[in-house]
């Protein structure tokens, strides 16, 4: 299913048959929930896979496919109800065991309430979207002039944006790495992980370059940390794919949990690489009842693996360079993989997400894949519309990066 | 006597659609106040003003898709 904004792009024409569910805004087609089960009835499909983004974290959504008779491929709707708010799934975490900052046990309604809550926590403070994500609205704040100010704006974004005004605190940690654990939840109940993610590249909290392993999380931290992330899949009677978010602190070498993505993540190919297990694919059979296509109880995870985000934007500034693509020349070969959405002769618009493609690259040793990474990145050829390709040159040639020790603020370092 | 009138065109930086038009014709503005905020790529992006003066005309409404180049305020 297309809207008209994505009429001309390669996933239509690759598609079976496709179907137009409306014009170029979300609301109207992504995010119109009876044009895309319109779709799938009318087609005669059994199943719909949202994807990420859009609908594939609304619990609502799913349960209105279940409720049409078509298979949701992801989660149990109560699961995603449960993780959908930061507030609960942070309540919910804690009663299970799982590390949690400290911060609001419910949501923040007023900004006196704000203030005294942030004090109690110890500024810095982190202001959050309690249905958020993509680091929409949130921000930092070091004293009460602060705190009220991105309290109101984190309100307005929230309820623009998420349709739910609520707001939390947390306790900010000045250094931290982002690393995530994927999880999945098998047909039988049990829950898996498959190893880690380190999403610490990250422009306005968004991600730009994902690894694994990462280089900040030793064998012992490794272990702990997917023992958590199963326990928080059990919690909620997790199926499917799913991943558990958590910031490891730098300085104490010990991890919080952040927030569950309740579906497929961007950086899923990272995993894939180093496990050679295709997790779509599982998604697929978890939700047909089936077992999945390797040993739940080994396997090995061989290598080092490297994604960079290649968006439409300025390499500098990072601002949004919808426009028309004239040249798009992807690299290719050994360990070098490249999920994208274009080709030369589309036009990038500004209605959706400025993810143009995926670069992922595998090798034996980070080193190995840094190098492979420079080489990919150097044989990209896109013209007619700005890309970040010049930022991941800078990115993979920076000692920071390119050493191992970096946090959240290495995107700041390169561009102050 | 003559009069120097400074007339500053405002225009688009890039392709976005029109979230919100925060400023109205007529108005006395500053520098750096902020007129109009487009979005693009799921990014907000505020349109400021480049001098004091009086907005003598908004060229966009919410809902409008601009293109690169676009004439989006004139302040004089």
């Amino acid at each position: 299913m297309y809207s008209e904004a994505d009429a001309e792009l390669p996933f239509v024409a690759e598609a079976d048959e496709a179907v137009l569910i409306g014009p170029p805004p979300a609301k109207l087609s992504y995010l119109n929930a009876d044009a895309i089960l319109a779709a799938a009835l009318s087609t005669g499909a059994r199943a719909i896979h949202p994807g990420y983004g859009f609908l594939s974290e609304n619990a609502e959504f799913a349960a209105q496919v279940i409720a049409a008779g078509l298979t949701w491929i992801g989660p149990p709707p109560a699961a995603m109800e449960q993780m959908g708010d930061k507030i609960r799934a942070r309540n919910l975490m804690a009663a299970a065991g799982v590390p949690v900052a400290d911060g609001s046990a419910e949501p923040v309604t007023d900004a006196d309430e704000a203030e005294s809550l942030a004090k109690r926590i110890g500024f810095p403070v982190m202001i959050k979207a309690a249905a958020g994500g993509g680091g929409i609205g949130m921000s930092v704040a070091v004293d009460s002039q602060q705190l009220r100010s991105g309290f109101e704006t984190a309100r307005a974004r929230a309820e623009r944006f998420f349709a739910s005004p609520a707001i939390l605190l947390e306790r900010y940690i000045s250094s931290a790495r982002h690393v995530e654990i994927q999880i999945l939840g098998l047909a039988d109940g049990r829950v898996i992980a498959l190893g880690e993610r380190d999403c610490s590249v990250q422009r306005r909290h968004q991600k730009v370059a994902e690894e694994t392993p990462s280089p900040g999380v030793d064998a012992g931290l490794r272990e702990r940390m997917l023992a958590t992330a199963i326990r928080a899949g059990e919690a909620v009677g997790y199926r499917g794919a799913g991943t558990v978010e958590c910031l490891v602190d730098t300085q104490t070498g010990e991890f919080v949990f952040l927030e569950m993505n309740t579906r497929l993540q961007v950086e899923h190919a990272v995993t894939e690489m180093v496990t050679g297990i295709d997790l779509v694919e599982q998604q697929l059979l978890i939700a047909d009842g089936s077992d999945v296509s390797f040993d739940p109880g080994s396997f090995a995870v061989l290598g080092h693996a490297l994604e960079l985000r290649v968006y439409a934007e300025d390499p500098v500034r990072f601002l949004p360079s919808p426009g028309t693509i004239t040249q798009w020349e992807e690299p290719a070969g050994a360990g070098v993989r490249v999920d994208s959405g274009y080709v030369a002769g589309n036009t990038v618009t500004p209605h959706y997400d400025p993810l143009l493609a995926k670069l992922v690259v595998h090798a034996p040793d980070r080193a190995g894949a840094l190098v492979r990474a420079m080489e990919a990145v150097a044989e990209f050829a896109v013209a007619g519309l700005k890309t970040n390709l010049p930022f991941h040159a800078d990115l993979l040639n920076s000692e920071e990066f390119s050493s191992g020790d970096y946090d959240t603020s290495v995107v700041s370092h390169l561009r102050p | 006597m003559l009069w120097e009138v400074r007339v500053t065109e405002i225009r688009a930086e890039m392709v976005a659609n029109v979230w919100k038009v925060v400023a109205t014709e007529g108005d006395s503005v500053a520098d750096g106040d902020t007129l109009v905020i487009l979005e693009s790529m799921k990014m907000e992006i505020p349109v400021l003003a480049e001098g004091a003066g009086l907005l003598t005309r908004l060229a966009v409404a919410e809902g409008d898709v601009i293109q690169e180049g676009d004439l989006i305020a004139v302040i004089e």
